[in-house]
């Protein structure tokens, strides 16, 4: 079932690296002493079921039929911390403690694709200052 | 460092030499940017330095007397007045047309393109009826790109995002080095497609040349004809219902699902025995993320 296939291991509940920060669960990860924080199903198929109102606001106004590039996008564990990865800053971003998690990795893929795309967009994001320093055009 | 000589290299220690040498020595540790998101964050979807385009704002620009530079200057111009429809005309091949568009954008190309068009785009949705030179879409963000007839070789290299989708065959090394986003091929296509992929989904409906996925860490490619040989670490693995449900709905869009269906497909994965990094792999894997 999606949602529930890490890569090399299978998921045991959906908070499982939130309580076990270490999450060395793997072969591969016990042999190397570090938590491989990407490990979860890249190529989860997002259900489609659960847009949220400003994901779909979000297809509507770029003209997309699905969610493109945010089909890419999931939530990520990072010292048991929820946390989702930009890729224009190469980096985790972190998931307040006031957000609550849904109690699905599908549902927190979906709040993870619109934390993320709000971060991007607004004034505060890294990649502003960057544009302002650096840009050629 | 050139107030430091050769032999004083050598005499230094490995660390006094990094340091030298205007190196750090410190471990990448591979760590978030202790940054959070802010739940109260304004509503918006586009960058803040988009333009604002319409996309039932239309307009023509022939390309014929005009340099590649010129062109995409001038498509800039137009999103900056609002259009959000472009339709550019007599492109005749030039090379790096309509590259580094950061917005949204419905661009129409009547003609064919040289090499890396569309490259480096960020949100427009692209479609060119011709036919394309290598390296289409390089390095594409997000969007869609749709190509009407054959694409050369290098389709979508790098691409980290969105849906590149050429409705005829393509070249070799179609989606080498790919990190995410959807690359969709109707015919065939050539040697060493996949080539060190490490994320993302490609779909052939026609055949794939030698050397598939090749050196692939991650990712999936789905084949619907030949194979006709898988490269180092390639692997096929099981079809599953989710991956039927997905390539039908993708391939729907692009009307490009075969009359037969998907169960024909072949699944090609990443054997992982090049997993073998050494302790910074998490590290390693994010900087590709």
């Amino acid at each position: 079932m999606a949602g529930t296939q890490y890569r090399g291991s299978e998921l045991k509940n959906v908070d499982q690296f939130l309580d076990d920060a270490d999450g060395l669960d793997s072969e591969r990860e016990k042999e190397i002493g570090q938590h491989i924080g990407y490990r979860y199903d890249v190529n989860l198929v997002p259900d489609y079921k659960r847009l949220t109102p400003f994901l779909k606001k979000y297809m509507e106004i770029m003209g997309w039929d699905d969610l493109n590039w945010l089909e890419d996008i999931h939530m990520g564990y990072e010292e048991a911390k929820p946390a989702v990865f930009d890729r224009n800053i190469n980096g985790w971003v972190r998931v307040p403690d006031s957000i609550d998690l849904p109690d699905n990795q599908q549902d927190r893929d979906m709040i993870a694709r619109e934390l993320l795309l709000k971060f991007q967009m607004s004034d505060r994001h890294p990649l502003v200052a960057l544009r302002k320093a650096y840009m050629k055009f | 460092m050139a107030s430091v000589t050769e032999n004083e290299l050598k005499s230094m220690t490995q660390e006094e030499r990094v340091k030298a040498l205007g190196m750090t020595s410190e471990q990448l540790t591979g760590r978030s940017m202790f940054m959070e998101f802010d739940p109260g964050e304004t509503e918006r979807f586009e960058y803040p330095w988009a333009p604002k385009v319409d996309f039932n704002k239309r307009t023509e620009l022939d390309s014929e007397n005009m340099t590649s530079t010129e062109v995409n200057n001038e498509i800039r111009k137009l999103m900056n007045e609002g259009y959000g429809t472009i339709v550019l005309k007599n492109p005749r091949g030039k090379h790096s047309l309509a590259v580094g568009i950061l917005s949204k954008l419905n661009l129409i190309i009547e003609g064919s393109t040289g090499y890396f068009g569309v490259g480096l785009i960020d949100g427009p949705n692209v479609r060119i009826n011709g036919r394309v030179g290598w390296s289409c879409g390089e390095n594409m963000m997000s969007g869609t790109v749709l190509i009407e007839k054959n694409a050369g070789s290098t389709f979508g290299a790098a691409i980290r995002g969105g849906d590149l989708v050429c409705k005829g065959s393509v070249g070799s090394r179609t989606g080498i080095d790919m990190k995410g986003g959807t690359i969709i091929v109707g015919g065939d296509t050539g040697a060493l497609s996949g080539f060190m992929m490490q994320r993302g989904r490609m779909i052939v409906c026609g055949n794939a040349g030698k050397n598939l996925g090749d050196s692939m860490y991650d990712g999936t490619i789905y084949v619907g004809g030949s194979i006709k040989s898988c490269g180092v670490d390639a692997v096929e693995a099981e079809l599953t219902q989710v991956d039927k449900d997905w390539l039908k709905r993708k391939l729907n869009l692009y009307g490009l699902l075969p009359t037969k269906g998907v169960d024909h497909f072949t699944k090609v994965v990443a054997g992982k025995m090049l997993w073998n990094y050494d302790n910074l792999e998490p590290t390693e894997k994010k900087l590709i993320l």
